[in-house]
């Protein structure tokens, strides 16, 4: 059992949560996951590693459907029953020179430990932020603090440049060397971001996130396309060569279970119980 | 060539886990152990890769002194229940045995099952636990394998910490073999009586990232028993499209994850309306076995003749009995659909002549390509060693096809670093990974003991 050490709300269905987890926060490097099972009937889901400390570790995650719906409903002191990491290759962190780390919505949450290894690796680090409107935005004291320059964007302009976080790195791209480039965000923000560093041909991490189960390299769920061939992002990546990734197939493979998602919901919002499956003894 | 269409509209509707083999009654069992001949030079003993002496448990059978016959078996094995479900009987033991020439082998693998089933109903006992040590062994891996070692180190007096990357102990008996072969109680229940020993398992732990490579060689010794769980696509167009499984993924989902009861529990599984499973392991068995209790009409393609196939003959029957169509000398050539899959190109074909293992060679009829009406695809083509832990470890060398080099002893290329089970034999058996996890603990506790 995992227990929660802290539980906040950081926007209208964006959270945060510490996890006792020494197994994971000793061990975890920007860039990598952890996996989440909530509870004995629960699904495993992957989240990223946005912050350790001692032998906490810090998710930020996104309401999406039952699990993560589920996971804001824990307080602190509560358990979660597993938690699995640091899962995945950490990040290509090296001296590039200047590097751009880009977070778009909850991908911002992954950007300050890339930021502050990258920092501490010796390069000039370029920060970008951006989600639809301003109360959407999370981490920007942490990434001001880490980042050498850093750059705002709301898609209403509600705060920092009105547009995109692809304008003001194409803007950086014209004016100045850029050597190395990460993404995080929604699958159509980064293949559409990482189109941008394509003319000025710079390496562009972007981390994938494909649905997954045991994150460990045992299953195949994971499978990406990657330069035509097929990866597994869990233990190859998640980050890999954003000119080299097939977008539209990660897009279409996230969408496998959209109707089953939509039935888990509206179970877990009804909480009928059919029962006779017999899997749970009748505990539920 | 036979291709079973048809049959499969008349077999009946099969949709529920529970265990399809019963198990004997006690009277039966005694009847059975009776007709054991006590064999002097008993063949049955050299069959089986952990030498329990089956004449002796049996004798204590048909003397109905059913704990003496559990602690006869238990000297040699500690997963009884287990091994006598899912030992390939027929070609170990039971195929040794001197009264399968003339009539039918004794049934060793029923009457194993039987000792152990009713020991657990009526509480087990533990072997006896030699004084501590003060050395400590690490575990990587819970499946068959490394609980045996662990056990089995644990019983010479030493400490054992067994690392497990999923939430659950048992390795490929807890994910990969379905509840209708292997109730998932009776796995737990012997989990329970290894770590009754004082074996340590520590779930939700991967060797090489939660435990660093350096924190694992920390310990006095290692055993690796990290499996063979890596899954093998064919590498056909159209794998990556909504619907297709590795077989390790589908069983893992329903498995593991309880799939099947979605949505009680959250984790989904395509259940589909018509699957096509490639392969014709056990593996590939339980595939479809699975999908026919899901719901699907399942058609099980395999590109040799049905007498090739590789999995036990009474997984086949049952295969066939629960309505699973074989359609054997055919082989995926490409899965279609625009974002899901619609159906599965295969092309039919033809046996040449032998190749190196001595068995014909299938190539296909060229043009005689058809496709199967599909919307799930599983793929049971074989797995191979995870290459994550073992492609950590400096100096821990690796054959072409991936398994780890070991000797006799399970001593690989690195001092004090042990392995047994799939990761060093590639895809095999329980009962072998079993042996030679066994072999490996002894080997272990002889060089802890001379230091
Ligand atoms: C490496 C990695 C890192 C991630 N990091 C974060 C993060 O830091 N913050 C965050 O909010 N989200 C992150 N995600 C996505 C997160 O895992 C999903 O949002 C979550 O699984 C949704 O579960 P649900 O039951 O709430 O929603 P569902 O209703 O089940 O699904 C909603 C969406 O989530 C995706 N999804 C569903 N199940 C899984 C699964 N088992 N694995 C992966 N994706 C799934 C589906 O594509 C679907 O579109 C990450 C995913 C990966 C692979
Ligand atoms: C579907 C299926 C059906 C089968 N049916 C039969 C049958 O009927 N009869 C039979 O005899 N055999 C059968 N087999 C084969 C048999 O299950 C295997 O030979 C046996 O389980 C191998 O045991 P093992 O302990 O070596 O590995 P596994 O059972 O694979 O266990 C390895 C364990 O190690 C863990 N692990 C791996 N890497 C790490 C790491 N780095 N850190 C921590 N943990 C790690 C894995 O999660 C896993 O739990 C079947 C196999 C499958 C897949
Ligand atoms: S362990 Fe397997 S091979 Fe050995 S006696 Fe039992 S069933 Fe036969
Ligand atoms: S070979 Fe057969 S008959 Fe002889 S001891 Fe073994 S089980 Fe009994
Ligand atoms: S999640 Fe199973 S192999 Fe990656």
């Amino acid at each position: 059992m995992y227990q929660v050490e802290e539980a906040t709300q950081l926007s209208e269905n964006v959270y945060q949560i510490w996890v006792h987890a020494p197994q994971v926060a000793r061990h975890a490097r920007a860039g990598q996951f952890l996996i989440i099972r909530v509870d004995e009937t629960g699904e495993r889901i992957p989240l990223t590693i946005s912050a350790t400390k001692g032998d906490s570790v810090r998710v930020i995650y996104m309401t999406v459907g039952k699990t993560t719906e589920l996971l804001a409903t824990k307080k602190e002191g509560d358990v979660l029953s597993d938690v699995v990491g640091p899962l995945g290759t950490p990040s290509e962190i090296k001296n590039y020179g200047t590097v751009v780390v880009i977070g778009g919505g909850v991908g911002i949450a992954s950007t300050p430990i890339i930021a502050r290894e990258a920092k501490e690796a010796g390069n000039h680090v370029i920060g970008i932020i951006g989600a639809r409107n301003k109360d959407l935005l999370i981490l920007e004291d942490e990434m001001e603090e880490v980042c050498d320059e850093l750059f705002i964007t709301t898609d209403d302009g509600s705060k920092g440049v009105h547009g995109f976080a692809s304008t003001v790195l194409e803007d950086l791209l014209k004016e100045r060397k850029i050597d190395c480039v990460w993404i995080v965000g929604p699958a159509i923000m980064m293949k559409v971001t990482s189109r941008v560093t394509i003319p000025y041909k710079v390496k562009t991490f972007v981390s994938l996130n494909p649905i997954m189960v045991d994150g460990t390299g045992m299953c195949g769920s994971c499978r990406v396309t990657v330069g035509g061939e097929t990866k597994f992002a869990c233990v190859d990546g998640p980050e890999f060569d954003a000119h080299q990734v097939d977008f539209d197939s990660l897009m279409q493979r996230q969408r496998m279970y959209t109707d089953e998602e939509q039935e888990a919901r509206e179970h877990f919002h009804h909480h009928d119980h059919h029962g006779g499956c017999g899997c749970c003894g009748g505990k539920h | 060539m036979r291709v079973l269409r048809g049959e499969a509209l008349m077999a009946k509707e099969v949709k529920d886990f529970k265990e399809v083999n019963k198990g004997l009654t006690e009277e039966n069992a005694v009847l059975e152990a009776l007709r054991c001949m006590n064999c002097v030079i008993p063949h049955c003993v050299k069959g089986c890769p952990v030498g329990i002496d089956i004449p002796g448990f049996i004798l204590k059978v048909a003397e109905k002194d059913f704990e003496g016959a559990a602690a006869v078996i238990k000297a040699d094995n500690m997963l009884p229940a287990i091994c006598g479900r899912v030992c390939p009987q027929e070609s170990q033991c039971e195929g040794e045995c001197i009264l399968a020439k003339k009539e039918k082998p004794v049934a060793i693998g029923a009457l194993e099952r039987y000792v152990a089933d009713r020991e657990r109903e009526h509480g087990m006992k533990l072997p006896e636990v030699a004084a501590p040590t003060g050395k400590h062994v690490a575990v990587v891996g819970s499946g068959p394998a490394g609980l045996t070692a662990a056990a089995e180190l644990a019983r010479f007096g030493h400490k054992v910490t067994v690392f497990e990357s999923l939430h659950e102990a048992g390795g490929v008996l807890t994910y990969g073999i379905p509840e209708f072969r292997l109730p998932k109680a009776i796995v737990k229940a012997e989990i329970e009586q290894v770590k009754a020993l004082g074996v340590e398992i520590r779930l939700n732990h991967l060797v090489g990232r939660s435990v660093t490579v350096e924190e694992l060689l920390g310990y006095d010794a290692v055993f690796l028993g990290t499996g063979a769980g890596l899954p093998y696509f064919m590498g056909i167009e159209g794998e990556n499209l909504n619907g297709v499984y590795s077989a390790n993924e589908f069983l893992t989902r329903v498995n593991l994850m309880h799939a099947n009861c979605f949505p009680e529990f959250d984790t989904p599984v395509k259940r589909g309306c018509k699957a096509v499973v490639v392969g014709g392991g056990n593996v590939a068995m339980d595939a479809a076995r699975v999908a026919r209790r899901l719901g699907a009409a399942v058609t099980l393609v395999y590109r040799r003749r049905e007498d090739d196939l590789p999995a036990r003959a009474v997984e086949v029957k049952n295969a066939h009995e629960e309505g699973v169509e074989f359609l054997c000398c055919a082989n995926p050539v490409r899965v279609v659909g625009e974002t899901a899959v619609e159906g599965v190109e295969c092309v039919r074909m033809e046996m040449c002549e032998a190749d190196e293992s001595g068995r014909p060679k299938p190539t296909c009829i060229e043009g005689s390509e058809f496709t199967l009406e599909a919307d799930v695809f599983i793929e049971a083509i074989g797995q191979g060693p995870n290459p994550l832990l073992v492609s950590m470890i400096p100096g821990l060398e690796r054959e072409r096809r991936g398994n780890l080099v070991v000797d006799e002893d399970g001593q690989t290329t690195v001092a004090r670093v042990y392995a047994a089970g799939d990761a060093a034999t590639g895809a095999a058996t329980v009962i072998w990974a079993m042996g030679s996890a066994k072999s490996a603990a002894a080997a272990i506790d002889k060089a802890l003991k001379e230091e």
